[in-house]
C-alpha cells in the first residue's frame, strides 16, 4: 500500500461527497434521493468496469462512499454468475455486501436496545 | 376545495424565490469535501490496520473496513453525536456508508417506543430501504446486461 493512498482517499472521497452536495443544492431532491442516485451510479460505473480502477487509485476514498454499495452488488452478482451461470446474478447479488448490510442491521438493533430514544 | 392552477403555482414559486435566502453553495461544498474526505481517511486508516496487523489482502480488507465504519457510525448515532454534526456536514456525512448506518440506527432508536417488532423492526429500513431497493434493481440489470454481453456477443 503506497502512502499516496492516504491522500487520494481523502480527495476522491471528498469529491464524491461534493457531487452529492451539488445535487442537494442545485435540485430540490432529498438526501435519500442523492444516496439512491449515487448507488445506481456505482452499479453503472462497475458495469463499464470503471469502479475497480477507482478503488485501486483511491482505496477507502472509493469503498467508503455509498457508490461502492452499487459496485459491490454488481461484483457479487457477476462473481456468482461466472461460476453458476445466469441464476448466479440473483443468488450472488448480496455476496459481497453482506458485511455492510448485516453490520448495519445488527448495530442499529443494538443501538436501539442500549440507547435511550431521544427527541 | 380549490387548488391553484399550474400557472399560479409557478408564479408563486417565482415570487417567493426573491425572498428565499440563497444557498451558500461554496461553503456547503467545502464542508462536504472536508467531512467526506475525513470519513474516507478514517476508513483508509482502518483498512491499513486490517492489512498491516490482521494480514488481510487489500481487496479483502474492504469489507471488514466497511463493517467497522458502520459500527463507529452506529455508536456515534447512539450517543447523539452523528446527527449533531450531520446538519453541518450536509452530504459529507450522508454520502459515506456511515450515513447509511446513521439512517438505520436513528430510525431504530426513534421508533423504539412503538414496540420491538412494529417499531424497531418495521422502521429500521424506512430511510435506508430505497438505497437497497434501487441498488439491487440497478445491479441486477447492470449485471444481466454485462453477463449477456460477455456470453452472447
Amino acid at each position: 500500500m503506497s502512502p499516496w493512498i492516504f491522500l487520494t482517499a481523502f480527495v476522491v472521497g471528498g469529491l464524491i461527497c461534493v457531487v452529492g452536495q451539488l445535487i442537494l443544492d442545485l435540485t430540490s431532491l432529498t438526501p435519500g434521493h442523492v444516496m439512491v442516485i449515487l448507488v445506481i451510479a456505482g452499479a453503472v460505473l462497475d458495469g463499464f468496469g470503471l469502479y475497480d480502477p477507482l478503488i485501486k487509485f483511491a482505496g477507502a476514498g472509493a469503498t467508503v462512499p455509498i457508490t461502492s454499495f452499487g459496485n459491490a452488488l454488481v461484483h457479487g452478482a457477476l462473481l456468482e454468475a461466472s461460476t453458476h451461470g445466469l441464476v448466479g446474478i440473483i443468488t450472488g447479488i448480496f455476496e459481497v455486501t453482506s458485511a455492510g448490510i448485516s453490520a448495519a442491521i445488527i448495530f442499529a438493533f443494538l443501538a436501539a436496545v442500549v440507547a435511550k430514544p431521544r427527541g | 376545495m380549490t387548488t391553484a392552477s399550474k400557472n399560479e403555482q409557478k408564479a408563486y414559486q417565482q415570487t417567493i424565490k426573491k425572498y428565499r435566502p440563497a444557498k451558500p453553495m461554496g461553503k456547503n461544498m467545502i464542508r462536504a469535501f472536508l467531512v467526506g474526505g475525513l470519513i474516507c481517511e478514517i476508513g483508509q486508516i482502518v483498512q491499513w490496520f486490517f492489512v498491516k496487523f490482521a494480514h488481510f489482502s487489500i481487496q479483502d480488507a474492504g469489507n471488514p473496513t466497511v463493517a467497522v465504519m458502520i459500527f463507529l457510525a452506529a455508536c456515534l448515532t447512539a450517543l447523539g453525536v452523528y446527527d449533531k454534526f450531520a446538519g453541518w456536514a450536509g452530504a459529507g456525512s450522508a454520502v459515506p456508508v456511515t450515513g447509511f448506518s446513521n439512517t438505520m440506527t436513528s430510525a431504530a432508536m426513534e421508533h423504539r417506543a412503538e414496540g420491538w417488532v412494529a417499531g424497531v423492526g418495521g422502521n429500521m429500513f424506512k430511510l435506508a430501504g430505497p438505497v437497497i431497493v434501487y441498488g439491487v434493481v440497478s445491479a441486477f440489470f447492470v449485471s444481466l446486461i454485462r453477463y449477456l454481453w460477455i456470453h452472447l456477443v
